[in-house]
Order: C-alpha cells, then structure tokens, then sequence
C-alpha cells in the first residue's frame, strides 16, 4: 500500500501538466478571481461616493454660501435651467440627477431667520440616481443643520434643546448580505481548489492506468485491490492536503491587501486562523479523493473521467451556495453535511467566532464516516471485472 | 505446470472462450496460436487471475486461480499485450515498482532490480524515463518487470508484436533462456513462424475452442503438410472461417 502510495505520488508529481493543475492553477485561481471580484465590488461601491458630482442649480446668486458649501462637500455647481418648470424636464430624462432651484427671495428670507426655500428636483423611481439626489440632499442637510445650529448660539441657547430624543443605532448584524456571499466564495474557492489538486491523480490512477494497460499487469500482481486502492486514494489524498495548503497560504497573503473593512468586512485569515482553516476543512480530503476515483472509475476513458470529474467538482458549491444566500446559522444537523459543514466552520473562524467543540467534532466525524463510506464502495467496484472496461 | 480443464468464459452476449482444456509443462515453451479474436487473450487474463472463468478450472503450480488468486500472482510473471509503463518512471524506477509491490525491500531489492537490467541489457537506458522508448525497450523493460520476482512460470501475450527483426531474435534467446532454466512458458501469438520458432508445444485456438494440439512435428503429421502455415490455415478453417 505505501509503495502504491509512493509510487502514485512521485509518478504524478513529474507530470507536469498535473502538477501545475494540482498545485499552482488551483490553489491560485481561486485567491486571484477572489481578490479581482471584490476590487471590482469595492471600486463600484466607492466610485459613486468619491466621484465629484456636478448640479445645475437656477438661481445659485441668491445662496452664495450655500453654494461654497456644497463645493466644499464635492458638489460642482453649474448654472441651471431658467425656472422650476425648464428643470423638470432634463431630470425626467435623466440628464441631470438632480436640479437645485434657489428662489429670489432666498437672501433675502436667510437674513431675516426666515426658512429660505431651496427646491430638490429628482426622479424617485430612477434607481441609476437616487444614491447621487440622497447624496445631494444629504448635503443639504448637514448645511441646514449648520446653520440651525449657528443661528441658536448667536441667541445663546444651547442647540442641544433641539435634540429631545437621541437615536443611536446598535447594528447587531456582523457581516453585510455582501460580505456573507464573499465568504462564501472563498469557502468555495477552498474546496474547489482541494479537489482540484487531487483531480489529475484520481483520473491518472483509475482510467488513466487503464488506457494506458498499466492496470492489467498490476493486478497480476499479489497485491489485494483494496491495498492498491487505498494506497491510490492516500496518495490524492496528499495531493489535496498540498493544494488546500497553498490556496490557503495565497489567500491569507492577497486577503491583506484588499480593504474588506471598506464593505463592511471583518475577515481575518492570518496564519493561526489559516492553520486552524486547514485543519477544519482537511477531513473533507477523503471523501473528495475517494469520491473522484469512484467516478473515474466507472467511466471508460480518460476523457470521459475528465468530464465527469470536472462536474463532481460543482457539487460542493450547492450547499455553500444555499447557506451563502440564505445566510443560516450553524446547527448541528448542518455540521453533519459535509462541505456544508467545513463552509460555515471556515466562516466562522475567519469572522474571529471561535468554534463549537461539539459542533466541530460533529463536522469532522460525519465527512471523515461519508469518506470511508464512499472508499469502501470504490472498493466493492474495484473487485468487479468490470473495472478493466 | 500449467493445467487448464474446459474452462470458458462469456462477456455479455460474446462469447470469447467456448471451452478450453490444455496443459504447459515446465521446461516448456508452449503457444497459444489463432487469429485475432480467438480466445488467446481471454485465455491468459484468467490465467493471470485477471479474469475470472465463468466455469472450467485452471490451476498454476497446483493452486487454483480463482480460489488462490494470490498464491497464483507469486508463481507468475506476466507481459501484458502492450508494456503497460509508467512513462513518468524511469525504466528502473518501473521494475522497482514492481519488485517492491512482490514484497521485495532493501538490499534483496536491488540486487534483483539490478540483476534483471543487466540480463535484459537496459544498462544504458535504466535511469531514463520510459515516455520515449521505442516498442523493444518497452518490451524489455516490460520483461524485467515481470521477471524480477523469479516467477516459475511466464505468460507472454503476443510478445514480439510490433519488434524488429534483432529485437524479434533478442527476445526468442531470451525466452528459450526461461526455458533452460525450467520455467513454464506459455505464449500467445496470431503468427505462425513465431510459434514455430520457438514452441515446444502448439496449441491452435479458434472461435474459442481448441482446434489442433502437438509438437511443431506432429501437427505436420497430422494435417500430412509439410508447412506450419498451410496446417494453421486448415485448422482454423475447420472451426469455420477466421472466427
């Protein structure tokens, strides 16, 4: 068995084509697409709130202060339409986001305390602009309150007498709807890459060995089947250890450069939480490798197991996928779905929540039984002739 | 010694071996010659426990092969059709595999390991990965591998298949060399004059049954042909065309 092992380890590992699949495309592409995606998130998220903003506002000589204001802020103003009703039209188009109408009377009303009238124009239902008019707005009203403020202390009141009730929001929800579906991703990315990096050997120790009429001679040989097979299945085994080593390593590493805290993100993979990643989600190895050769030993060629195989990979992401958009909390019969299970332990640990023992045991207990379970299927197939094709 | 009593053997609805009863003695090359499709190689995977008769029995060295598959696998050395290498494994590392999947370790290892690089003259090609090797240096390597755990009996499935002319003449030396020292050989082949050349004894398959049984000599006698092939093509055609 250990000599099937060695043998299936040092074969593949000078297979180059393996080797980079199983140990450099995998267990980097996940980190890659990982932190490409969320830039992208990040920069759309920031762009509308960074970008300088240009307003027509009509009548803007009446509120000169008002409009440094806005200035300031990182409001462009430019000259408006002629009146009210000529701004009407250019919002509903959406030329504009926003339409300021300052009336004459402004200064005149500011001076003597009265409320001066500034009109917004916007479209409600146009989606494209509402966060640039609420932008606008809320311009607006740090302004007001500004001056409301200001007005007061002239008086000598204290402007606090306007505040009767302070609300203060608590937000109990840790991470984001946005966040969770990130996490998500990168618990996909972490299995995806894990079985990628045993995917060549399950295919090259099962229908590879066949087409190429090395399995034949093999078992003429006084070695027991299962023997044979658990020493192939060791040896993908290790494979996915390696891959899901790296991937961790490239994401604890490309994770300190992107600013998740800016989405409302508080993940933290440094290398204790990493280690404990690895160990939590290493149980899965062995269902994952024994899965890939019981698949690709039913098909009858190397092709056929590639394609196969390659669809096998998807089924992990269904759990994850759920539990990512409907954002569950862990119970122990999820801890008994495997990949499910290494998801949301992976999850918690990257949001500083320390894991259940319990629950973590249930986990471990349940892939590692359904990975024996499944060895010992391939191991029934692996006694029938039908193995040969 | 090889014995095999009407053994036979059906996968799905074809039937490849009908039924087959034949004995190899030991010292002996004995060939299993008939064209494509007749049963030779069915013939042999069971031998080599590959395959499992469907009824018959067949015994290697007194043990049964579907009984005692794994005390039939140590009295057996077995050339597949085709070498079947590991082509990421040097030629060595190939024939080590197998010394070692035989139980072999450590110093024992290496003598036999070595041993078969030397008698099968891979010397200059043992350290190198078998992915380029031409059809005689597979075969070789192929050999040493099934040879390096001193099997008292060889099965060889159409063994010069695809050789040249001194890789053909490299590997009958070779082969009688199994015989001196007392081996059983048995080998499968669809041509005529390797049979010939080389077998003690000749068994003609055909649609899965034996059809003609002897000495190169006593097949002559019996069909009154002074020429192996002519014998050969009237025993085939006795099971009814080229099966």
């Amino acid at each position: 068995m250990l000599t099937v092992f060695r043998k299936e380890v040092l074969d593949n590992f000078r297979d180059r084509r393996a080797l980079s699949s199983a140990l450099l495309f995998g267990p980097l592409f996940g980190p890659v697409l990982f932190a490409i995606i969320v830039t992208v998130v990040l920069s759309q998220a920031m762009s509308d709130a960074e970008r300088t903003l240009t307003v027509p506002v009509t009548g803007a000589e009446h509120a000169p202060r008002l409009i440094a204001f806005l200035e300031r802020e990182g409001i462009d103003v430019e000259t408006g339409p002629a009146d009210l009703a000529a701004a009407r039209d250019p919002v509903r188009s959406g030329e504009h986001a926003i339409v300021l109408v300052i009336g004459e009377d402004y200064g005149e009303r500011f001076r003597a305390g009265r409320p001066a009238r500034v009109q917004v124009v916007k479209d409600g239902s146009a989606q494209r602009t509402v966060a640039l008019a609420a932008r606008v707005e809320g311009v607006l009203g740090a302004y007001n309150h500004q001056q409301r403020v200001l007005r007061l202390q002239a008086r000598g009141v204290s402007p606090s007498v306007l505040q009767a009730v302070v609300v203060d929001p608590v937000d109990v929800s840790t991470p984001t709807g946005r966040a969770l579906l990130l996490l998500g991703m990168l618990t996909y990315f972490l299995m995806f890459s894990m079985l990628m990096g045993g995917l060549y050997l399950a295919i090259d120790t099962t229908a590879g060995e066949r087409e190429r009429g090395s399995l034949e001679p093999l078992l003429t040989l006084p070695v027991s089947r299962n023997r044979l097979l658990l020493g192939k299945i060791g040896a993908t085994c290790v494979y996915m250890l390696v891959s899901l080593a790296i991937t961790l390593t490239a994401f604890s590493v490309s994770l300190r450069f992107i600013p998740l805290e800016e989405l409302g993100m508080s993940t933290n993979l440094g290398p204790v939480v990493a280690a404990a990643a690895f160990l939590v989600a290493a149980p899965f190895v062995l269902l994952g490798a024994s899965l890939m050769t019981l698949v690709a030993s039913f098909t009858k060629s190397y092709k056929e197991a590639q394609s196969y195989v390659s669809v096998l990979l998807l089924v992990p992401t269904v759990p994850i996928l759920f539990a990512a958009l409907l954002s569950i909390e862990p119970s122990p019969w999820m801890m008994a779905v495997p990949s499910l299970s290494q998801h949301l332990l992976v999850t918690e640990l990257m949001r500083g929540e320390s894991l259940s023992p319990s629950l973590t045991a249930v986990s471990v207990v349940s892939t590692l039984a359904a990975g024996a379970l499944v060895t010992w299927v391939t191991s029934l197939f692996y006694r029938r002739e039908g193995l040969l094709g | 010694m090889i014995e095999v009593r009407d053994i036979g053997k059906t996968f799905g609805t074809v039937q490849a071996v009908e039924s087959v009863s034949f004995s190899a003695a030991d010292g002996r090359i004995t060939g299993l010659l008939g064209p494509n499709g007749a049963g030779k190689s069915t013939t042999l995977r069971i031998l080599a426990t590959v395959l499992r008769p469907d009824r018959g029995e067949a015994r290697i060295g007194g043990h049964d092969v579907r009984s005692d598959a794994l005390a039939v696998r140590r009295e057996i050395g077995v050339l597949p059709h085709g070498a079947g290498l590991y082509p990421h494994l040097t030629a060595r590392e190939n024939i080590r595999y197998y010394a070692e999947l035989h139980g072999m370790r450590g110093a024992e290892l290496e003598r036999r390991v070595d041993a078969m690089i030397g008698r099968l003259g891979l010397d200059d090609i043992a350290s190198r990965r078998t992915k380029g090797f031409s059809q005689g240096q597979r075969t070789r390597v192929a050999l040493a591998r099934a040879l390096v755990h001193d099997p008292s009996h060889v099965l060889l499935d159409e063994p010069t298949n695809g050789l040249d002319v001194m890789a053909t003449r490299a590997l009958r030396e070779l082969v009688r060399g199994l015989r001196e020292e007392g081996r059983c050989v048995l080998l499968s082949s669809h041509v005529m004059q390797e049979v010939a050349a080389l077998c003690d004894r000749i068994i003609i398959v055909a649609g899965g049954r034996i059809t003609a049984e002897g000495t190169p000599d006593e097949l002559r006698d019996h069909y009154r042909e002074h020429d192996l092939e002519e014998v050969f093509v009237r025993a085939i055609a006795e099971r009814g065309g080229d099966a």
